[in-house]
């Protein structure tokens, strides 16, 4: 018998803390397999975010660090300085890239830091209970915004790939998600493409991955995925934003 | 090394730094240090190893900061009283994950925007925290671009040495005026722990356990422990790391305590008061964390009182009389906005006093 | 011929797995683990092609598929 699927050795042994249904646990899986596959384990060093995924640095079995919000792209970029043959990646949800680290990650990706950026979009904010995010959508309902999201108070969401590719520092950006097999097999492609793009010294590179956060969209997994289709990639095209050669 | 040359404050702790192995800068502008960043631009791309880098922000450069430390790096961060007030949530992280970096402030009037002239009034934010949490940074105080030079290449030791952050605290005086210095040319150090902690690629068996460069610490019994720790590394610089000088103390009948700027004018009060007949003395703390509550206890069996002497509404004083403890008065004096106090000020403080017979 | 191996303690019965084998032949447990999840299990060993599209959606590697 031969092995068709196994969980990679990039990710540790400890049970992930996750929801059931989490897509975190599909995102984290797809990483760690990138890197396995690209054979650059030694090399890795991650920066793990504040929301759920604050414990990233118990999963991920290489060299990790822990960033304060928002300031993972500033953490990678001393880090990557240092040593630039290191690969190094943060792993970010949408409060911490697009509310809090708007700054950070919007100078990594003009300065064209040669790091790989994980975006994780879930159009709320996990960790805390659910509260509004910048990538909320127009009418959802979240703790603080009870109303549904009202564009005319508190603005429009933020495509940040869209915004991202029209800088002149970043070597690739896409836009995936991870609702069915096949949109998981295209999100492991562009996350490996994405690695490989830093490998190669090409510059910055993002992947922003669409996901469901069951527990605070009030929702089973199974509704979740489908929600995020019908509502989510409409607001959010897939697709690669840019890509330099 | 070994020549002198007239260097300003802000050129002379960039290059100082660079001697003592610094090849990492990241910092933003702001005034009075603005030469510190723009020295290090032009200086570390020629050095081997040398980075140096215009974050988009204070927040951002401490950051930067603390992804190379955690590399393992010699690196440095230096800003202004409002960019040092952005930065206290990274140091507060730099200090739970404990890592080694040397943070620059050049104090400067506030609060708020305040003003661009010299000050200490960041004398609380430096030692009590300034960040959240329970922790300690050693604080050195130069009073000349010599010191300045000297404190800041030892910082790089210490701050190796107890694996968190070292403050070298300046003032606007301090980083522009130009005096003489000679760059000590700095002895590399084998008794210092390898950064066998620091991230750098791992995988297993490579000889050490995987790196997690971290401040989180979930569980109550765990950050207790932790902190713990932090803060048995802060009892050993309490024994072995206070610094200060003292002049004219054995006799004197009124003390003045001053740091940085404030104890050049003082002492050359002080000097003019020996010259009237009052016995005035002069103790300089060099660290203002750990505070060198020893001397000022000692000289308290003697004196008459102490005047504490700071540019800001009174901050170092509250450690002053700590250190009295009761025993005679300590007044103070101070100028704030970015006013520097005159010779002539002090000096009249001081007769003040001794007419009183306080 | 193609085999399952799943880690029954780790599975949290979130179901994305049952949801996308082509022939459904995943169900949640009556039982529960230690956790208090009904972890997922193969109701036909014999009919599995091997596919792992299981393997691929679950969100705590939890299954191994060998074939």
């Amino acid at each position: 018998m031969a092995v068709v699927y196994e969980k990679t050795k990039l990710l540790t042994d400890k049970p992930l803390h996750y929801c059931p249904g989490c897509t975190h646990g599909i995102i984290h899986r797809l990483v760690a397999e990138a890197i396995d596959e690209l054979g650059v384990q030694e090399k890795t060093i991650g920066i793990a975010p504040v929301g759920c995924a604050v414990f990233a640095y118990d999963y991920f079995n290489c060299d990790m660090m822990e960033a304060a919000h928002g300031r993972a792209p500033a953490v990678a970029t001393g880090c990557k300085r240092v040593n630039p043959d290191n690969v190094v990646f943060t792993y970010q949800g949408d409060g911490d890239l697009a509310s809090i680290g708007a700054a950070e990650i919007t100078h990594a990706a003009t300065r064209g830091e040669n790091i790989t950026v994980i975006f994780v979009n879930n159009a709320i904010y996990g960790m805390t209970g659910g509260q509004m995010a910048p990538t909320t959508l127009p009418g959802q309902v979240t703790t603080t915004s009870p109303y549904g999201r009202d564009p005319k108070l508190c603005g429009y969401p933020i495509r940040i790939s869209e915004m991202l590719a029209t800088l002149d520092g970043p070597a690739y950006i896409s836009r995936v998600s991870v609702h069915d097999v096949k949109h998981i097999m295209d999100a492991k492609k562009s996350i490996k493409k994405a690695f490989e793009t830093q490998i190669a010294g090409k510059g910055f590179s993002l992947v922003e991955v669409l996901s469901a956060c069951p527990t605070n969209w009030g929702m089973t997994p199974q509704e979740a995925l489908k929600w995020l289709e019908a509502n989510m990639i409409p607001q959010y095209p897939l697709g690669v934003k840019k890509e330099v050669e | 090394m070994g020549e002198k040359m007239l260097m300003k404050g802000n050129e002379a702790i960039a290059e100082a730094a660079i001697q003592a192995g610094c090849r990492f800068f990241f910092g933003y502008p702001i005034t009075p240090q603005n030469q510190i960043p723009e020295y290090m631009s032009k200086r570390l791309p020629k050095v081997e190893g040398g980075c140096f880098l215009q974050a988009e922000s204070e927040v951002a450069a401490i950051n930067m900061v603390y992804g190379a430390a955690g590399a393992g790096a010699r690196v440095m961060t230096s800003s202004s009283s409002p960019g040092i007030s952005l930065k206290q949530e990274g140091i507060s992280y730099i200090v739970g994950a404990e890592l080694p970096c040397v943070i620059v402030n050049m104090v400067r009037g506030g609060p708020g925007l305040g003003s661009i002239q010299p000050a200490q009034s960041d004398y609380y934010q430096s030692t009590r925290g300034g960040g959240h949490g329970d922790y300690r940074m050693l604080v050195l105080a130069p009073s000349s671009v010599q010191e300045a030079v000297e404190l800041t290449q030892e910082a790089f030791d210490l701050a190796d040495k107890y694996r968190n952050p070292v403050l070298v605290m300046g003032d606007g005086l301090i980083g522009q005026m130009m005096e003489p210095v000679e760059m000590p040319e700095h002895k590399e150090r084998t008794d210092l722990p390898p950064k066998t902690w620091a991230a750098t690629g791992w995988k297993p068996g490579c000889g050490r356990d995987r790196a997690v460069i971290n401040s989180l610490y979930i569980d109550p019994a765990v950050l207790e422990k932790h902190v713990n720790h932090l803060y048995e590394k802060y009892a050993v610089m309490e024994q072995t790391e206070c610094r200060w000088q003292e002049e004219m103390t054995e006799d004197a009948d009124f003390v003045i305590v001053a740091y940085g700027t404030t104890a050049r004018i003082a002492r050359s009060a002080m000097r003019k008061l020996r010259a009237e007949g009052i016995k005035a003395g002069l103790i300089r703390p060099i660290t203002l964390w750990p505070f060198p509550a020893a001397p000022i206890a000692k000289a308290a069996e003697h004196a008459k009182a102490f005047l504490t002497v700071e540019m800001s509404m009174g901050q170092m004083v509250d450690d002053v009389k700590l250190a009295v403890n009761g025993a005679k008065p300590v007044h103070f004096f101070g100028r704030t906005g970015g006013i520097v106090p005159t010779v002539r000020e002090i000096i009249t403080e001081v007769e003040k006093l001794a007419k009183e017979g306080k | 011929m193609a085999k399952l191996t799943i880690d029954r303690e780790t599975c949290k019965g979130c179901g994305l797995c049952a949801d996308v084998c082509p022939k459904h032949l995943l169900a949640l447990s009556k039982e529960i683990n230690t956790k208090g999840y009904h972890p997922i299990g193969i109701t036909d060993q014999e009919s599995c092609i091997g596919c792992a599209f299981c393997a691929r959606m679950c969100p705590d590697a939890v299954i191994k598929v060998e074939k």
